[in-house]
């Protein structure tokens, strides 16, 4: 078998696809964890900052604007490497690493804000959960980010053609699972306060 | 091994996939349900409702995410159970640790 071989299983279906909807899988076990984490704590700190004291709603709305309109990117970047068209896939491979970079601007800014107005990671329940979740969910957009900039790199170098669209489907499906735990933790810890 | 005629380079079944135009419809009605969500946040007259109104809201923006932007609406409905009954159970544990604390409590509030 060819090293640029598709792994088909007896299902017919491709086995990296279903390898990589298995890890997705598992890492909605780990976001379930973080998020339940942080609501049994909720509203159980002594002392220092809490959530009413501290979030920043809008500046978060546009961040998780950002975040969504970095999925419309992906996708349109996964339509043009289908079609074969090197111009455009590059330009929203690029977009949506772009608007990643945004977004974790964003959360750095919250987060050295933070810090400034008393909240760090030890001085109360809500800053340990708060942290952790954002700071694992953070990481995860970061991972993303850099596997986005290998794609477009790759692009570069002519080895990323129709032939390759599963390739940047599965980087895809990585990065709109980030963007659908985000979607639950602007919920979960921003709004329902 | 040989080759089979299906493993030649790295197949992809973009055919079942949405058009353009779906997954612009899809931006636009999550960046709607945002702006919702936010206003809703902010009008006083929803807050004894605001939590099943932001959930539900929340839930539809997953779905739609998950079902055209992930495809599993049109993908084989493998990686639909593969993702989802992880979900479910890290959705339940949850729930399950939120009564086990006392955040929620049945026949009460919290």
């Amino acid at each position: 078998m060819s090293h640029a071989a598709a792994h088909y299983t007896s299902t017919g279906l491709d086995s990296r696809k279903i390898a990589f909807w298995t890890f997705i899988g598992s890492e909605c076990l780990l976001f379930g964890a973080l998020i339940s984490t942080y609501l049994v704590y909720q509203g159980r700190s002594l002392s220092g900052p809490t959530t009413h004291e501290i979030l920043n709603i809008p500046l978060t709305s546009v961040s998780t604007f950002v975040l969504l309109m970095s999925s419309l990117a992906m996708v349109l970047a996964l339509a043009a490497v289908t079609r074969g068209d090197t111009l455009w896939s590059r330009v929203w491979i690029l977009s949506t690493a772009g608007l990643g970079l945004v977004f974790l601007s964003f959360q750095v800014y919250e987060f050295t804000t933070f810090v400034h107005e008393g909240l760090t990671l030890q001085v109360n329940l809500f800053g340990s959960t708060f942290f952790v979740l954002t700071g694992t969910h953070g990481a995860h957009v970061a991972v993303g980010v850099l596997w986005l900039l290998t794609l477009f790199v790759m692009s570069l170098r002519g080895k990323l053609g129709p032939e390759k669209a599963l390739t940047v489907e599965i980087a895809g499906l990585y990065w709109h699972f980030v963007d659908v735990v985000w979607i639950v933790i602007f919920t979960v810890v921003y709004l329902l306060q | 091994m040989t080759d089979t005629p299906m493993a030649e380079h790295d197949t992809h079944d973009e055919s079942s996939h949405p058009g353009v135009g779906t997954y612009l419809t899809v931006a636009g009605v999550l960046t709607i349900i945002t702006l919702v969500e936010v206003g809703v946040f902010y009008v006083p007259a929803f807050a004894g409702v605001l939590a099943p109104i932001l959930l539900s809201l929340s839930g539809i923006k997953f779905a739609l995410v998950v079902m055209f932007y992930m495809h599993l609406k049109t993908d084989h409905r493998l990686f639909t159970a593969i993702f989802t009954i992880p979900l479910m159970i890290a959705v339940g544990v949850g729930i399950a640790l939120l009564f086990l604390f006392g955040v929620i409590a049945i026949g009460g509030g919290s």
